[in-house]
């Protein structure tokens, strides 16, 4: 809509921007798509939650099989989380520090079990060691019982958040290159003095990050370990299959009194990240 | 690790972390997942076909394939949307907004699964309003769609944001002195740069919805032939301790995921390359 006379600063503004029309609409669309889907559905657990008075939900909480839902999902993250930060950190060095054929495609393994749908990580563990499994005539004849077992929850859990902590750090470890750590090794550092004192302080924040995410997946993942739980009660549930269990039998407010505490666990790794994020860019 | 050709470093630690990465990818994905391609590979061609080509399977590959399609459709145009007013637009609370677009990574799927199940029921917040029109959502294909639209969310946005970020004004500019409108320029300039961070955001939203289980089984109604979608067959089979057939579901739903994993890759190094030139 620029006739000849305008300036060429008035002509390239409107040319740059939208009408504003168009861009009250955008965002209007936009911000109604994100409260739709993400805040009414995230306010509704804890509405939900409280529907019945503090008293209540207070009640679902504590009750013992809460308690040991939470007891165990806070024993698996416990477990798996700690292990593939070793591996993440060991993978990132390996990859980041040296030069290797087929580097890409170990990449791609390392990303594998993102795109495995979280019920076929727990089929491919329950066929492995499950009683029909490959394994499983030996492990029963010694006794040893994997699935529908606290061992086989925390398998699955290892799978499904394996990839987090690597893929943070190998981006990260590549953009700071080796040069640090040549300077070190020529002053005479040992290999885990130029680990902790040179390498770990470049990206100890992006390391957290990994971490976080990791724990959130492990916290919450429930397609895995419903396959290989076996819903004991007080056994073998974590919270995401103790909220199923209270759905199920129609204690909604139970359901969403559990549900808040894995919200809450949610909000906070999203806040975490937020601050984060900052660190990791500076 | 002589078959890896390792150029000499003088960094100490390679023997020690990549033998500790190869073994313990080994033990913790390589070798379970391909337990699951040799179980398949010991089922008869008759056994396997009979188990993926059965009606009820069927319609689960349809019902799940072509939700997860519509879901990452509607992601596509919502998350392209959100990417650009987040980018370009002044907004008060933005870290706010910003950080929220990534909920669906973090709010376990159960919980997302039993509060979409409650909004969308007849009696809920939002299903109330949707009854008396004559419109179910939940526990109907409509419920599915909306828990993957949901569950993916995060992905066209988190990929075409920084694209949209990183984009030089000067283009735009350009356009623009040359006597395109904001419309052309769109079209022409901006879109084309994005198309690729667009579609590997799309591939990613439609491999995770096709997967998901925890989010659409509490809103889906999981009624067989209508609302049964692939990941829950396959829970059905093993609780029948039909293995087999929970097997050769999972392989053909598995070979397609690394299908999306190979385009997307596609996607990738075909930008790159376009961006070199």
């Amino acid at each position: 809509m620029t006739t000849k006379t305008a300036t060429l600063s008035s002509t390239s503004h409107q040319a740059l921007t939208e009408p504003k029309a168009v861009r009250w609409l955008l965002t209007g669309l936009a911000l109604a798509f994100l409260v739709l889907f993400l805040v009414v559905p995230l306010a509704a657990v804890f509405v939900q939650a409280l529907e019945k008075g503090l008293d209540a939900y207070w009640a679902a909480i504590i009750e013992p099989d809460a308690l040991a839902a939470i007891r165990l999902t806070l024993i698996v993250a416990g477990i798996s989380v700690p292990l593939n930060l070793v591996f993440g950190i060991s993978a990132a060095w390996a990859i980041t520090k040296f030069k290797f054929r087929g580097k890409a495609f170990l990449i791609t393994l390392i990303d594998l079990p993102f795109s495995v749908s979280p019920v076929i990580s727990g089929l491919i563990y329950v066929l492995l060691f499950g009683l029909q499994g490959w394994l499983g005539p030996w492990l029963s004849a010694h006794d040893i019982r994997l699935i529908f077992a606290v061992p086989g929850i925390v398998l699955v859990t290892i799978f499904v958040t394996f990839p987090f902590v690597a893929r943070q750090l190998i981006p990260l470890m590549q953009a700071q290159g080796v040069e640090e750590e040549e300077a070190a090794m020529v002053l005479g550092a040992s290999g885990w003095q130029i680990f902790f004192r040179v390498t770990m302080p470049n990206v100890i924040w992006g390391v957290l990050y990994g971490v976080i995410l990791c724990n959130a997946r492990a916290m919450g993942e429930f397609g895995a370990v419903s396959v290989v739980s076996g819903h004991i009660r007080g056994l073998t549930n974590t919270l995401p299959l103790h909220v199923e269990i209270l759905y199920n039998e129609y204690n909604f407010v139970a359901a969403f009194a559990v549900a808040t505490l894995l919200a809450l666990l949610a909000i906070l790794t999203l806040v975490a990240k937020a601050l984060l994020e900052k660190k990791v860019r500076h | 690790m002589s078959i890896f050709f390792k150029q000499r470093s003088v960094l100490p630690g390679f023997g020690l972390t990549m033998g500790f990465t190869i073994l313990y990818l080994s033990l913790i994905v390589l070798i379970p997942l391909s337990g699951l391609l040799f179980k398949t590979a010991t089922l008869s061609w008759e056994d396997f076909w009979g188990a993926v080509a059965s009606a009820r399977v069927l319609a689960s590959f349809r019902l799940t394939f072509g939700c997860a399609l519509l879901a990452a459709m509607i992601n596509g145009v919502f998350g392209l949307m959100v990417a650009w007013v987040l980018v370009r637009y002044r907004l008060p609370g933005k870290r706010v907004i910003d950080a929220l677009v990534d909920l669906p990574f973090a709010l376990p799927t159960a919980v997302a699964g039993i509060t979409l199940a409650g909004l969308y029921a007849g009696n809920g917040w939002i299903g109330q309003y949707l009854e008396p029109l004559g419109i179910k959502i939940a526990y109907t294909p409509l419920g599915i769609i909306v828990a993957m639209t949901f569950i993916g969310l995060p992905f066209v946005v988190r990929t075409v944001q920084p694209v949209l970020e990183d984009m030089e004004k000067e283009q735009e500019e350009a356009a623009a002195c040359l006597g395109a409108n904001r419309w052309q320029t769109f079209v022409r300039v901006i879109f084309p740069a994005i198309t690729p961070a667009l579609l590997t955001g799309f591939a990613l939203a439609y491999a995770r919805a096709i997967g998901e289980y925890g989010s659409v089984i509490f809103i889906a109604g999981n009624m067989p032939m209508v609302s049964e979608i692939t990941p829950l067959l396959i829970i059905t089979k093993l609780e029948q301790y039909d293995y087999a057939g929970a097997t050769a579901i999972a392989t053909v739903m598995l070979v397609f995921s690394f299908l999306i994993l190979l385009t997307i890759n596609l996607i990738q190094w075909w930008s790159r390359r376009h961006a070199e030139r």
